[in-house]
């Protein structure tokens, strides 16, 4: 890898964007949910950002990626105007989606990112379709497809890797492995160390990285996007992660407190952070700024929202079929 | 019904399906339990709460994050002679398990000249209103219906909650037992105990004069909303399915000749639904009752929006019952 002072910075700022968008999106849903207003369902990435970002850096415009419910990091790193991700996840009809997907279903046709999933595992197959439309074109386009360490325990899983791995189709599959699915531990759905090792079976590489730490994921991102690009085949990537809260807001934290200590030491932009100052890139001052630009961006994204009208239901018939 | 007794509490769905569950699993050492973060955690709707530590971790555990395999698991273990119960967490999710619904476990009996049962009961939570989306909010029991082998029960009230999935499991087929999220926080008064709703049994809710409303599941409370609006006005009589197969037509029939009008309300979508498939029973049955068209109301043609503005404009509201029943009686 190879970055200048300007991106690695503005790769520092896109994770915290992510950060701080997560815990306003946050905010704002409990505030609507202590006046009894149930919002939705809302799954934070925070603590996963270096994968979207390291993943992203990788990625060329029009390559595709296809996401989960825990997605709002991936379609930032992607590229998603975040006026865009912020009015989709509070119903806007300025939102990505114009309202209708919300938070676990984030679509950007313009920057081929190809939508959240509410389906475990449903994301893998799709993934196929791209990368086979890119090989029957002739384009060389790679295809990104996120799952979480539950989303291997789906059929969809074995069946989507197994065709690509024959196919040879250019498609990296990205576990973000958090150690849990809902509540249930990793080792309850998965019986060895590993679910990159599971790539031996396919006959695909399965490299198996931290995830918390940008440049691992880039690393390894990289090589898998070029072995994807030059009809290689495919590559599974297993990060190996930690999402700082509780599945969803309506589940509450019932994971060991000594995980938790582990991991907090081991925050993906405090390391980011940390880098940034030890390669003189930027000091405290320069990262307090950086940090307050991107609250103001933030902030911005949050008044247009609050400015945009809710969609209107006259339009619904258009919206399902194509004309 | 045999163990209520006199004494009367608050209940809420959960617990109700809960005990239901707990009174079951004591009752009969094959009743078994799957599912996810079932286990230590108690179901993420706490439907299994303190049943792992009751029952043991080999009849209620942790599954791996795998509907198809789940379903596989549950119906071939029916076939050997358990009576599992599966929570599958948001019936949206059953399509991962439809081939080990659809194909294996609701065929087997037939395919067998009838020699194996499947004594089995699915578990979900349905239907829109909390905005969650199209991959969260779907009403199937259409499709379910609409397959040859399968039981579908949607209950509206705590007392069913609880009285029909004792029955859904004991009975000898497989059983969706389908209970709509929007009623997670109702509250109801109950006997004490266990008992039993007979599948195949529809309640009168309601009693009235002018027009026959069936809606069962949440639009069953929609329903009376309504009727109670129009209170001094319209005579509405409100019947409560329970069960959408086996279907009490009897009592339909008992309220149209009376009426001589019928809506249907439901929230699946209108087109190939539920509703038509009652209008057709009642004309077959008793066309001569109707004094004019029978109506239904249902789901909009379209997927469950995000935003509320949209999510509530495709589902039936209480308005639109009132509106219905105005436009048929006046
Ligand atoms: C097919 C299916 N089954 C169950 C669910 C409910 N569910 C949503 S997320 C989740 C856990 C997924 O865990 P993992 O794949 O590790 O991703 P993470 O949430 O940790 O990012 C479950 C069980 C679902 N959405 N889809
Ligand atoms: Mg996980």
């Amino acid at each position: 890898m190879n970055f200048t002072a300007d991106e690695l910075k503005r790769m520092y700022t896109t994770m915290v964007l992510i950060r701080k968008f997560e815990q306003n999106s946050i905010e704002i849903f409990a505030e609507r949910m202590k006046r009894g207003d149930f919002p939705g369902a809302l799954h934070s990435s925070e603590g996963q950002e270096a994968i979207a970002v390291g993943v992203s850096s990788q990625l060329r415009p029009d390559d595709y990626v296809f996401s989960t419910y825990r997605g709002h990091g991936h379609a930032i790193a992607k590229g998603m105007p975040i006026n865009k991700v912020v009015a989709e996840v509070h119903g806007r009809a300025t939102g990505a989606s114009r309202g209708y997907g919300g938070s676990m279903h984030l679509f950007d046709k313009s920057i081929n990112f190809m939508g959240g999933n509410g389906i475990v595992g449903a994301g893998l197959p799709l993934a196929l379709g791209t990368a086979y439309a890119a090989v029957k074109r002739g384009t060389d386009q790679v295809t990104a497809v996120y799952f979480g360490d539950g989303g291997a325990s789906q059929g969809a899983f074995h069946e989507a890797i197994n065709m690509a791995a024959i196919k040879k189709y250019p498609i990296i599959f990205i576990c973000e492995n958090n150690q849990y699915a809902a509540t249930t531990h990793v080792s309850v759905n998965c019986p060895i160390e590993d679910i990159g090792d599971r790539a031996k079976a396919y006959g695909i590489p399965g490299p198996v990285v931290d995830g918390n730490n940008l440049f691992e994921v880039v690393d390894t991102a990289g090589a898998a996007v070029s072995r994807a690009r030059g009809g290689e085949g495919p590559t599974l990537i297993e990060c190996k992660t930690w999402r700082h809260r509780a599945h969803c807001m309506v589940i509450p934290e019932h994971r060991p407190g000594k995980d938790r200590e582990h991991w907090a030491n081991r925050d993906p932009i405090d390391q980011m952070r940390d880098h940034l100052t030890a390669a003189g890139i930027a000091d405290a001052a320069a990262i307090e700024q950086l940090d307050a630009d991107v609250q103001e961006q933030l902030k911005a994204a949050v008044a247009f929202m609050q400015d945009s009208p809710f969609p209107d239901p006259a339009e619904i018939a258009e919206v399902v079929y194509a004309g | 019904m045999p163990a209520e007794t006199t004494v009367r509490r608050k209940l809420k769905p959960i617990v109700a399906m809960n005990e239901a569950l707990d009174a079951a699993m004591a009752a009969d050492d094959d009743v078994v339990l799957f599912g996810e973060d079932i286990g230590a955690y108690g179901g993420v709707w706490a439907l299994s709460k303190g049943l792992q530590k009751k029952y043991g971790e080999l009849r209620v555990f942790d599954t791996p994050l795998s509907e198809c395999a789940i379903m596989g698991t549950c119906a071939g273990a029916a076939m050997a002679g358990l009576r599992p119960v599966i929570e599958i967490m948001y019936v949206d999710f059953m399509t991962v398990a439809m081939d080990q619904l659809v194909n294996q476990a609701a065929k087997i009996r037939l395919m067998s000249g009838g020699a194996f049962d499947l004594p089995m009961t699915i578990i979900a939570p349905c239907g829109a209103g909390t905005s969650e989306a199209a991959q969260h909010s779907n009403s199937l029991e259409a499709w379910f219906l609409n397959t040859p082998g399968l039981k579908v029960v949607m209950p509206s009230t705590v007392y069913d909650m609880k009285g029909l999935l004792t029955a859904a499991i004991g009975d000898n087929n497989p059983v969706m037992y389908l209970w709509h999220k929007a009623l997670y926080d109702l509250e109801e008064e109950v006997p004490d105990g266990v008992w039993t709703v007979p599948l195949g049994e529809a309640a009168v809710r309601r009693e009235g004069g002018d027009i026959t409303v069936v809606a069962y599941s949440l639009m069953m409370h929609r329903a009376m909303a309504a009727a109670a609006e129009l209170d001094g006005r319209v005579s509405v009589e409100i019947i409560d399915p329970r069960t959408l197969h086996p279907f009490d037509l009897d009592t339909v029939l008992r309220s149209v000749r009376k009426t001589g009008r019928l809506l249907v309300v439901h929230e699946s979508p209108l087109r190939c639904g539920v509703g038509g498939d009652i209008v057709r029973r009642v004309c077959e049955a008793g066309f001569e009752l109707l004094q004019q068209a029978p109506q239904v109301v249902g789901g909009v043609d379209s997927p469950i929006p995000f935003s509320k503005s949209l999510e509530d404009a495709v589902v039936p509201q209480v308005s639109d019952i009132r509106a219905a029943i105005e436009t048929m009686v006046e």
